[in-house]
């Protein structure tokens, strides 16, 4: 399949070197593949949408770029730097932070426990026997602060897993904003959310996306498309398009392949 | 959540009778109840060592005694070695009964061993993890029944207490003290430990792995400390049987008393280290009623034991305190 | 030569013996993700029954007809009074679980049986020896004991891939839900395996009846084998707990026989045989310790 490249646009002009930089990953299960030869660059600054059907690897692309799974083949380059290899924990020091798509929160801790957990991590290590946690002022300024801008405040004593749906969506992002990461990837935050819920989080992320850039894997095409500067369409684990969402909304191929006709 | 009061006025009524106890067997004229009582704390401490990477870390480890052990026999072969006056094998050095000498090497030695055989098991999980564990407390069961040198089977009897300046460790009051003050000391620094940072990494470890990875842990390491710290506690315990009994066997590290201790944490509440105390409170004394009135208690045990895991997860600490944990 | 021979066989004698146990616990842990300690008390219900039986009516086979249905049986209503809850319950709960039915188990036969171990003889068509070359001698009871084994693993081969409860237990394992809409009785099919894998913990008891002493607690020392064979094989699969139970069974015979011959080559007569006695009992951890460290899931690992 050819691969359209759309190289017009505000971000040609304005960015030099992509933040992420991933050629020719390849991924397979038994028979199944599920990264085909993907190529794909995220540029400093832009909030850039993964979107494909139900099962064209978008989840497992995100999992090798985190260092959740290793790629069978490829090359994947973050800050100039080769990461192909490096493991997830690595990677996250390196300012890599991700959500999941099966929200993954500490449910026997409190709401600013989990946001100081994350915050923590970027602190330095952990290797401190002593003195509470909890009261550590440097942490909890920052869950708070962070939980603050969520809307999460008033629920930060509350035990994580006994917030609403919704909530946890959010609770999983301040934890990824808490390790002060470059590159945010965001995997189908909307997912399971109700309208209120859908709207409230496309807000936030708007708001996110003036200071970090973002990787945005979703399913809501109104959030892709409201959202994102450019959008890679992925099918069957093959990037077949990159461009603005004007550009892919009119791409044929793109239109064949899964937006169906309309 | 459970009401901190509460659980701070249990911990103190609990500290207060063991602190008069002697008294107590002395007015009821049953001093053997003093030594019962050094065993339930020793035991405590083990269980308690095991909490901590149970109950906060969540590794289920069948291996615990393993480290027991090898906490009582460093005890017992410098002893040994120092009566003989002759040298440690494979190190050379000489033998000590001083306590301030062998209970920090026999802590050492276990927590040491507890890192070699942690590095290995913590590479896989789940299922595979407790298997593992039990595995290698099996393999430092055989090398110990193997070591003629030190009893093989039979064991190896120690001919006099370690020796603490300025105390009678050889009078059973005393001893019972020194366990007391042992085990709240430990108790106290693992509080201070699971509400550390360090503390926090773990219990995350055990809520979601995957979590943490892509937050920026490298956990395996800090399970592997966590692992090594209860080693050490566990070899402290060991140490202290040692002396209680004065005497050693492979039987410490048997497997079956790996699962004694996993039973005192379940039964005393995990993951709050103060009940995995009151959990070897309770097998132990049930042990000790049951045996009064039938030779084979256990068959009464075992079931006991499988309504506990059905019916009462809790543990005693948990029906102590009330609330709604869990 | 011939010494090594006869301990070849003698290894293989071990790892049939313990795929037979090995066989029915990693079915269970694969398909009802369930870990079972419980298992090496089928073991010994197996070997009391038979050694009973054999003794009150003279004859091995029926000895041998009464301890399997026996422990079959006992597992059967294990798994349904106790095990059938612990299915959905971590693994720290069944684990201590099963750690009290043992405890009960082993309690139970002494008090059915005394604390004195029984002895088993070995029946008499099989009490000589059989030349398995010219001029070297072997047991004709271990010999069966290997055929027998052998003979097992080759129906659950069958079993497994060929029959329909086999198509419909690797249904249960791979996916639950997905078979109970298929119709399976998942309860009724778990009930069965654990049965069958109970049934064959008990065969092996029966037939190591007359090589070991059958007492209380002749399970675990077993059991913790055979765990071992779980681990290095990978949890879960048949083909994993063969290859694993001969592994275990060799490493362990060979280097109890010859580990100390060896190290006298390079160490004074009187600490080699201590050394060596001490490295070969712990042969088969430092083997598993190395399996792992190579690979953290063991040789053949299930899926999923």
């Amino acid at each position: 399949m050819p691969v359209a490249v759309y190289t017009d646009g505000w971000w040609a002009a304005t960015v030099t070197e992509p933040l992420l930089k991933v050629e020719g990953l390849n991924k397979r299960f038994g028979a199944v593949v599920a990264s085909r030869n993907l190529s794909l660059d995220i540029l400093q600054g832009e909030t850039h949408a993964l979107i494909g059907p139900n099962g064209a690897g978008k989840s497992t692309a995100l999992a090798q770029l985190a260092g959740a799974l290793r790629p069978d083949a490829g090359r994947i380059e973050f800050a100039g730097r080769d990461i192909t290899v490096l493991p997830g924990h690595r990677r996250a020091r390196l300012g890599l932070a991700r959500s999941f798509q099966v929200t993954s929160i500490f449910d026997a801790f409190s709401v600013e426990d989990n946001v100081a957990l994350a915050a923590q991590a970027h602190d330095g290590h952990s290797f401190r026997f002593w003195l509470p946690a909890r009261r550590d002022r440097r942490l909890r300024r920052q869950a708070r602060s962070l939980l603050a801008r969520l809307g999460l405040l008033p629920q930060a004593e509350v035990c994580a897993g006994t917030l609403a749906h919704g909530e946890k969506r959010q609770l999983e992002v301040a934890m990824a904003l808490a390790g002060r990461p470059r590159l945010l990837m965001l995997d189908e935050p909307m997912a399971g959310m109700g309208s209120g819920g859908t709207l409230r989080m496309t807000r936030l992320i708007r708001e996110l996306k003036r200071e970090v850039t973002i990787l945005l894997v979703e399913h809501d095409m109104d959030a892709v498309f409201a959202l994102a500067d450019r959008v890679s369409v992925l099918v069957y684990g093959e990037c077949i398009a990159t461009g603005t969402p004007e550009q892919i909304r009119r791409d044929p191929l793109v239109r064949r392949a899964y937006l169906g006709q309309g | 959540m459970v009401s901190a009061t509460r659980e701070r006025r249990i911990l103190w009524v609990t500290l207060l009778l063991l602190t008069t106890l002697p008294g107590f067997a002395q007015l009821l004229g049953e001093p053997y109840l003093v030594s019962l009582f050094s065993r339930i704390l020793i035991y405590g401490l083990a269980a308690a060592s095991l909490d901590l990477m149970l109950g906060y870390g969540g590794m289920v480890s069948f291996g615990h005694a393993a480290f027991f052990g090898i906490g009582a026999y460093v005890v017992a072969i410098l002893a040994f070695h120092s009566a003989e006056g002759s040298a440690v094998p494979l190190l050379g050095l000489a033998g000590t009964e001083s306590a301030l000498l062998a209970w920090p090497a026999a802590a050492l030695a276990a927590g040491l061993a507890a890192a070699l055989i942690g590095a290995v098991c913590l590479r896989t999980g789940g299922i595979q993890f407790i298997m593992i564990t039990l595995a290698f407390a099996q393999m430092l069961f055989y090398l110990f029944v193997s070591l003629s040198a030190y009893g093989g089977e039979d064991g190896l009897s120690m001919w006099d207490r370690s020796r603490l300046a300025g105390l009678d460790l050889g009078d059973d009051t005393v001893f019972y003290y020194v366990c007391l003050t042992l085990l709240v000391a430990f108790l106290v620094l693992a509080r201070r430990l699971v509400n550390a940072r360090f503390g926090m990494v773990i219990q995350g470890a055990r809520q979601n792995e995957a979590r943490m990875q892509a937050l920026g842990f490298p956990i395996y390491r800090y399970k592997l400390v966590c692992f090594a710290l209860a080693g050490t506690g566990a070899g402290l315990a060991g140490a202290l049987i040692a002396n209680q009994t004065e005497f050693v066997s492979p039987g410490l590290m048997h497997w079956t008393r790996s699962g004694q201790i996993l039973v005192m944490v379940i039964l005393g509440g995990m993951g709050t280290l103060f009940g995995p105390v009151l959990g070897a409170a309770a097998l132990l004394l049930m042990e000790e009623v049951l045996s009064m009135y039938t030779e084979y208690w256990m068959v009464y045990l075992g079931p006991m034991l499988i309504l506990v895991v059905l019916f009462a997860r809790r543990g005693v600490y948990g029906w102590l305190v009330g609330g709604d944990r869990d | 030569m011939l010494l090594f021979l006869e301990q070849v066989l003698n290894g293989l004698q071990l790892g049939v013996t313990l795929f037979l146990m090995s066989a029915g616990l990693t079915l269970v842990f694969g398909i009802m993700n369930l870990i079972n300690l419980a298992h090496g008390s089928f073991y010994m219900i197996g070997a009391y029954v038979g050694a009973t039986v054999t003794a009150r009516s003279g004859s091995f086979l029926l000895g041998v007809l009464a301890a399997l249905p026996a422990a079959g049986l006992v597992g059967m209503v294990v798994e349904i009074l106790v095990l059938r809850r612990l299915y959905d319950r971590e693994h720290l709960d069944q684990v201590l679980a099963t750690f009290g039915l043992i405890l009960f188990f082993n309690e139970l036969t002494r008090i059915l049986w005394g604390r004195q171990p029984l002895f088993m003889d070995v029946p008499d068509l099989l009490s000589g020896t059989v030349d398995i070359i010219p001029g070297a001698p072997y047991p004709a009871y271990r010999l069966a004991v290997i055929c027998v084994g052998i003979a097992v693993a080759a129906f659950l081969y069958v079993l497994i891939t060929r029959s329909r409860i086999g198509m419909q237990i690797r249904a249960g394992a791979s996916n639950r839900e997905m078979a109970g809409a298929l119709g399976v009785n998942i309860r009724l099919l778990y009930t069965l395996v654990f049965g069958l894998g109970a049934l064959l913990a008990g065969l092996a008891g029966v037939m190591a009846g007359p090589i070991l002493a059958v007492e209380a607690g002749m399970g675990e020392s077993i059991l913790i084998l055979t765990f071992v064979v779980i681990v290095v094989g990978g949890i879960g699969s048949v083909r994993g707990a063969l290859v694993g139970a001969l592994l275990i069974g060799m490493v362990d015979t060979l280097g109890r026989a010859f580990l100390p011959g060896v190290l006298r080559l390079v160490l004074p007569a009187s600490e080699a045989d201590g050394v060596g006695a001490s490295l070969a009992a712990m042969s088969i951890y430092i083997f598993m310790a190395a399996v792992l460290a190579w690979r953290p899931r063991g040789l053949f690992p299930a899926h999923g």
